[in-house]
This record gives C-alpha cells, sequence and structure tokens, in this order.
C-alpha cells in the first residue's frame, strides 16, 4: 500500500513544480492523447467529449469511481450535501496539484460553526489507483462538459490502462 | 465456552417455561405511564404510541408552538428526546452533546455534557454524523457517541459514571444508534457497512459498563451466539456454521451486517429484536453465498445473547436493502386466534409480519406497489425455497454481473423506508409508516478491501419511479393482511418517526421541514407547521403541567441530505424544474432545533 502513496506524493511534488497559482485553472482543451488519456496544453489530465457524447475512458471511468467512494459525503454528480462542497464547484479553481494532494492527505475544516474532515485516500487503493479518473471526471463536471447523467457512450478501456490499474491494485 | 454458553441457554429457556422472566420493572412501569417518554420508542414495543388524548383530531388544528430550543449543532438530527418527570434529556449529531432541561423551570439547561472526539471519526460516518438518541435506567443518561464510546452520565448531573469502547473507528466502525437498556443491562449496536465491519450487538452491565455478552452477525457459531441445535430458522433448527457455510473463505470476517438500527424487547419472552445491515462489499460478485447473517431479523435472549430464531428477508443482498429497520411488537388477532407478532418494513420494500415467539412467517407483501426486484416471498412452506424473496433477473445485480449498469431498480439503496421508525396505534390496528418512493440505477464493480477505507463497490443513481413526482408516502399499513390503507403523498422521502396518539391523530415530519397531523382513520391533514429546517428526527409526545405536548428535533441531513439535497435528478429544462425534481435546499437549510407544542390556552 506504501508504493501507491509514494507514487501520489511524487506526482503532487512534479505538479506543483509547475504551476504557481491555484486559482489559475487552465483552459480544459484537451491538446494531445496518449493511450486512451487526454492532456491540456500544460500537461494536465483532462476530458474529451465527441461530438456525439462518447467521453474518454477517464471521465467514464471517473463517474464510477465518484458514485462508489465521493457521493456518500460530496453529494450525486459531484452536487455536494449538506456535509460536504459540491465539487463541480471546487474543480472551477481547484488545480490539479491541489485536487492530488487534498485527496492523498485529507484535510480538516473544525471550528465551532461546523466539523468537516476529509479523510486521507493516499492508502485507499480505489481511490489512489484512480485519481486521474477522478480528476478527469470532476473537471469535466466543473466545466459543464457532462452533465447530472451517467455518461452514455464512452471510449474503450485501452490495454495500457488495463495494465497500470492491474499492477496498481495489486490484484 | 460452548458448554457454559449451552448451560445457560438451557437456564434462561426453563426460565422461560416457568413463567416470564423478572423484567426491568423500573423502566417497564415507567414506560407505561404516558406523560413520560423514557426509551427511544416510547416502549419496549416500539409501537411509538402515546395513551395522551388532549390533542385530538378535533382540535390539533389549533396547535401552536410552545416553545424551541436550538442544539447549537448544524448537522442531521435523527432520533428524538427522552422525557422523566420534568427532566427532558436532548442529544446533538457530532459532537454528541446531551443537554438536561428542567420543563418545570421554563426549560432551563440543567446541565450539558459534550465528549471530547477525534474529529477523524467524522468521515468514516457513512451518512453524516447522526445519532439517533441516548437510554436511560438506573438513574443514568446512556450515550452513544460517534466514537463509539459508551457512557453512562449521573442524569441529575450529568457527571460521567463509566465509559466503555464498542468498536474502533480507525477501522471504519463507529456509533449512530440509540442504546436499549434491558433489565441490568445496556444493549448497543454498531455501524460501519460501508467500511466492511464485522458488526455486533453488544450489552455492558449498566452498573459497571463492563461487557456482558457481544454477539456477532457472521462468523463461527460461538462467536454468533447460535446454538446449532436450538436456535431455529424457519421452523428449523440452522445447524453447525450456518454463517460460515454462506461466506467464501474468511470474508466473514470483513462482513457487514451492521446493527445501526432500533432494538425491541418483549419482557414476556425476555427476547430482544433487531435485524443486521448490508453484507460488505456492495458488490454482490465479490462475496458469493447467502452471506448469513446479514440482512437478517434476530430474536435473542436478553440475558445471555443466544439466538433463539433468526429469518434472513435478503440472501445474498445485491442492492443494499439493509435489514436494520425498527421490529415493532404487537398482539392480535389473526385469523381468529391471539397472536403475538413482530412487523418489520424492510428496506426491500416489504412488510413482514411474523410470530414474534417462533419466528414463524406470516406475511410479506409490499409496502409500496413500485417495488420490482422480487415478485414476492415464496410462502409455500413445503417448498425448497421456503421464505426465500424470488429476485426478478432483470434487476439482480449479481446476475447481470459486475461493470453493468441495472436501471430501473425500485426501491433504491435507501429502501423503500430507511430507519426512520414507524408507529402502531390499538385504536385503529394499523401501523403508520413513512416510506421513501425511490429507484435506482445500480452497476456493481470490483474494489479491494482497506482496514478503515470505504469498502463501496457499486455506483448508483437515483430518482422517483418513472412518470412520478413524489419521492415519499406516509401510508397507513394492515399487517395482518399486507394491504396498504391509505397514502398520502409527499414530494420528499419521509425521514421522520411516526407518532401515534390515543387522540386519534398521527404526527410525522417531511424533509421541508413541515411537522404534520394527520388524522389516524383516514390520513386527513388536520395541521402542518414548518419549523426551521428539515425533519429527519421522530416525533414525541409527553404531559407537563397537565398539558400535552407534541416535540419534535428538525436539522435535516443524514442520507437524506445527500442525495436529496443535491436533488435526485437532472432538473432538466422540458421538466419544468418544479415539483418533485426541485432539490430540497430550495426549502431548507441546516440548523439543529427542536420545535413542542401545545394547545393554546
Amino acid at each position: 500500500m506504501r508504493n501507491i502513496w509514494f507514487v501520489v506524493a511524487a506526482m503532487v511534488f512534479a505538479a506543483s513544480g509547475g504551476i504557481a497559482c491555484a486559482e489559475d485553472v487552465a483552459d480544459p482543451t484537451a491538446v494531445k492523447s496518449e493511450d486512451g488519456k487526454y492532456f491540456d496544453k500544460d500537461g494536465n489530465p483532462t476530458f474529451k467529449v465527441a461530438a456525439d457524447g462518447t467521453v474518454d475512458w477517464y471521465t467514464y471511468s471517473g463517474y464510477r469511481r465518484y458514485h462508489s467512494e465521493c457521493h456518500v459525503c460530496h453529494g450525486p454528480d459531484g452536487m455536494g450535501s449538506s456535509y460536504a462542497p459540491a465539487l463541480k464547484d471546487s474543480l472551477k479553481t481547484m488545480s490539479y496539484a491541489d485536487f492530488l494532494g487534498v485527496v492523498a492527505s485529507g484535510r480538516k475544516n473544525v471550528s465551532t460553526a461546523q466539523e468537516n474532515v476529509m479523510p486521507a485516500f493516499g492508502d485507499n487503493p480505489n481511490v489512489a489507483c484512480y485519481m486521474d479518473d477522478l480528476y478527469v471526471y470532476l473537471r469535466a463536471r466543473a466545466n459543464d462538459a457532462v452533465g447530472r447523467v451517467r455518461p452514455a457512450k464512452h471510449e474503450d478501456k485501452t490495454d495500457a490502462y488495463a495494465k497500470a490499474e492491474t499492477s496498481c491494485m495489486g490484484k | 465456552m460452548r458448554k457454559v454458553l449451552f448451560a445457560t441457554w438451557v437456564g434462561a429457556m426453563a426460565a422461560f417455561a416457568a413463567g416470564p422472566a423478572a423484567a426491568n420493572d423500573e423502566l417497564n412501569k415507567m414506560a407505561q405511564n404516558p406523560k413520560d417518554w423514557v426509551m427511544p420508542a416510547g416502549n419496549y414495543a416500539n409501537t411509538r404510541y402515546s395513551k395522551l388524548n388532549q390533542i385530538t383530531a378535533a382540535n390539533v388544528g389549533k396547535l401552536q408552538v410552545a416553545w424551541t430550543f436550538s442544539t447549537g449543532v448544524l448537522r442531521g438530527h435523527e432520533g428524538g428526546p427522552l422525557i422523566i418527570g420534568n427532566m427532558m434529556y436532548v442529544h446533538t449529531p457530532f459532537p454528541n452533546k446531551v443537554y438536561a432541561l428542567d420543563l418545570s423551570k421554563d426549560n432551563q439547561i440543567v446541565w450539558k455534557y459534550e465528549p471530547k472526539q477525534d474529529p477523524n471519526v467524522i468521515p468514516v460516518m457513512c451518512c453524516d454524523t447522526v445519532n439517533r438518541g441516548v437510554a436511560y435506567g438506573d438513574g443514568k443518561i446512556f450515550l452513544h457517541q460517534a466514537d463509539t464510546t459508551l457512557v453512562a452520565l449521573d442524569a441529575k448531573t450529568g457527571k460521567v459514571e463509566w465509559t466503555v469502547k464498542n468498536g474502533d473507528p480507525s477501522k471504519g466502525a463507529t456509533g449512530t444508534s440509540a442504546p436499549l437498556v434491558v433489565k441490568d443491562k445496556v444493549l448497543i449496536g454498531i455501524s460501519g457497512g460501508e467500511f466492511g465491519v464485522q458488526c455486533h450487538v453488544t450489552a455492558y452491565d449498566m452498573k459497571t459498563g463492563k461487557q456482558a455478552w457481544r454477539a456477532f452477525s457472521e462468523g463461527p457459531d460461538d462467536q454468533i451466539k447460535f446454538d446449532p441445535e436450538k436456535t431455529m430458522a424457519l421452523g428449523k433448527p440452522v445447524g453447525k456454521d450456518s454463517s460460515l457455510a454462506t461466506w467464501q473463505g474468511d470474508q466473514w470476517k470483513i462482513g457487514g451486517g451492521c446493527t445501526w438500527g432500533w432494538m425491541s424487547y418483549d419482557p414476556a419472552l425476555n427476547l430482544v429484536y433487531y435485524g443486521s445491515g448490508n453484507p460488505s462489499t456492495w458488490n454482490p460478485k465479490q462475496r458469493p453465498g447467502d452471506n448469513k447473517w446479514s440482512m437478517t431479523i434476530f430474536a435473542r435472549d436478553a440475558d445471555t445473547g443466544m439466538a433463539k430464531w433468526v429469518y434472513q428477508m435478503t440472501p445474498h443482498d445485491e442492492w443494499d436493502y439493509d435489514g436494520v429497520n425498527e421490529m415493532i411488537l404487537t398482539d392480535q388477532t389473526v385469523n381468529g386466534a391471539p397472536r403475538k407478532l413482530l412487523t418489520h418494513f424492510d428496506r426491500n420494500g416489504l412488510g413482514y409480519t411474523l410470530d414474534r415467539v417462533t419466528g414463524e412467517l406470516l406475511v410479506a407483501d409490499k409496502f409500496d406497489p413500485k417495488v420490482n426486484w422480487t415478485t414476492g416471498v415464496d410462502m409455500n412452506k413445503s417448498s425448497p425455497t421456503y421464505g426465500r424473496p424470488k429476485v426478478v433477473d432483470q434487476y439482480s445485480t449479481d446476475k447481470q454481473g459486475e461493470d453493468h449498469n441495472n436501471k430501473g431498480i425500485c426501491p433504491a439503496a435507501l429502501g423503500s423506508k430507511d430507519e426512520q421508525p414507524g408507529a402502531y396505534s390499538p385504536d385503529t390496528q394499523l401501523f403508520y409508516v413513512p416510506t421513501n418512493h425511490v429507484c435506482m440505477d445500480y452497476e456493481p464493480f470490483k474494489v479491494s478491501y482497506t482496514a478503515g477505507q470505504p469498502y463501496v463497490g457499486a455506483t448508483l443513481s437515483m430518482y422517483p419511479p418513472p412518470g412520478e413526482s413524489n419521492m415519499g408516502n406516509f401510508i397507513a399499513w394492515d399487517g395482518k393482511t399486507g394491504k396498504i390503507v391509505w397514502s398520502n403523498k409527499e414530494q420528499f422521502s419521509v425521514w421522520s418517526g411516526a407518532l401515534a396518539t390515543a387522540g386519534g391523530v398521527v404526527f410525522y415530519g417531511t424533509l421541508e421541514g413541515y411537522l404534520k397531523a394527520v388524522d389516524a382513520k383516514t390520513g386527513k391533514e388536520l395541521y402542518k407547521f414548518k419549523t426551521p429546517s428539515g425533519i429527519i428526527g421522530n416525533v414525541t409526545t409527553y404531559e407537563q403541567g397537565g398539558k400535552q405536548y407534541i416535540a419534535v428535533l428538525s436539522g435535516v441531513g443524514g442520507w437524506a441530505g445527500i442525495g436529496l439535497a443535491a436533488g435526485l435528478t437532472d432538473p432538466t429544462a422540458g421538466l419544468g424544474a418544479v415539483g418533485g425534481y426541485a432539490a430540497l435546499s430550495n426549502y431548507t437549510a441546516l440548523g439543529g432545533a427542536m420545535t413542542v407544542f401545545a394547545l393554546p390556552q
């Protein structure tokens, strides 16, 4: 399990080096792709929705993982709940690096008025192995690229993705 | 150990055969006094019925707010206060404050208790940081904290008398349920079905906090406190290893079957009744077998914890239909014969009536006509599948397999009814049941287990049944015949515990925040008042200074606060966005407050 955390930490570190300002969320347009994964001009993962509504594999996979691991607090479709923020809004201003950091390490916001605590998911392969999937899905939600529905059509899972998934999940 | 348990069991049975065992007379007597509300459900039978009759169907329309009390906590407020003499005990969600108010002195705060708990417990609570209330016994108030600490407080001063830890929150075990005091013991369950906890009910000595017995929901016979020969299921002994044989390998160790619902007790039979929750994970493919004894009604000896009978409602769960909802105990005449009954409205959408002495299954019928995952329960006693629900292939998330999105399953995972307890009036012989009217798409997939991390393995989306816009109903149910007598539509799920009264009035709350009073016979709405926040608490009544009061906690949240706060489905422009599809956040906001009603002077 430890190895997952290191991978995530390394990603955070690398990404932090590249982006200085969390508010400056870049243009999500995909400019290149590699093995079914799309990247924006800064090299951060992003979504790709075709004219007929077909979404990239990461968006679809992120949709599923989100509704397994995240939605019990953050609500369906990233809409928020009575005790956790709407990530479709958070991702409008949160950078890729910050996203990875918060998911991996958790966050606490405890005051006299509220107690919001997010756990660290760095050790949880169901989350840690799918960080980019979650990010891409929520980035698509934040940019209104996918609606409050299960994506109807999606690109296939690539062999490279399947291989990485198997090695990360330790199956 | 086996021998000792066996001897105790025989002893208990002998005592039972000789006549009713000496019950906790203090509490049982106190519960007979309708002026008080001494346990979470008002009485051991969990009927939530009060003999108070000052407020009637004729005058309830004149009800007014008598006083209010802010709890100072924002999250979802489930459960309700206890009233004992002049004192009222009010609990809150995390941080689990308890206030003792003196009703005879203008509701002054006599003492306040606030435990120090590690806030890291918050995110391992599945669905908000709810708590379903405190219990009373032997001059003490018992609180089951979020971090699973059971604490005994001096009811007069709030001073801590003892504490005991019931589970390990770092492994995902949390405390949300209300304790039940039975004789000299305090019984509590545990939450963590979404974290692979091996759940249990545990009895602690009321005086010292020392553990008296612990009965797991799954595991070897000694851990689940089953006697292979004497513990019965549908009229037959369960046999050896009845749980282990239904799990693959060691999966029972992370099997869930949590016990966070309400417990009831029959003093004459000395049996405690409760249900167990979903098997972990939500992906049925990953845990082949019936996964016993998740999704099960248990009848256990209150002194020893030994199981007298069990009935598994949803073998090999494929939809997260926890079996934890309350067991309502009534004595009614069925087919001309007086029967001791247990009635239970399950998340799976079936209303069950069993003989609570033997566990014989008498009725299993849908209490929401939209339920579609099953065509019904096999009631043929000579059938090999007797007592099992017949699952419709199309809605079987196991048959359809991993990575397949199963559409249009009714009810949704939150069930046709969740923890919000129903009520029973002996006057009308009807059950009053707050229900959810929601369907879902469910897609299971592979997950791996990490201690203390969510272990879910399915994605789902929820929406009202096709062609309908109301997501809840408040119904009256005849438990003898399994029929809906009347049904009131509610825009949102009814997530508030009902109260039935001798005044012919039934009360419940709504997610928008209304306290409603309806005619017990017809369901006609007689009164409503919008409280400060959505109601997921249970309605309570008591008498003070010769006057009947109705009390309810508001404070929206809980599981209802997850899906419903966001609106369950896409408010697509074409649908007009109003009505049932609109978000709950358009109607109410967070905030814990108690509102108390009475008739004008």
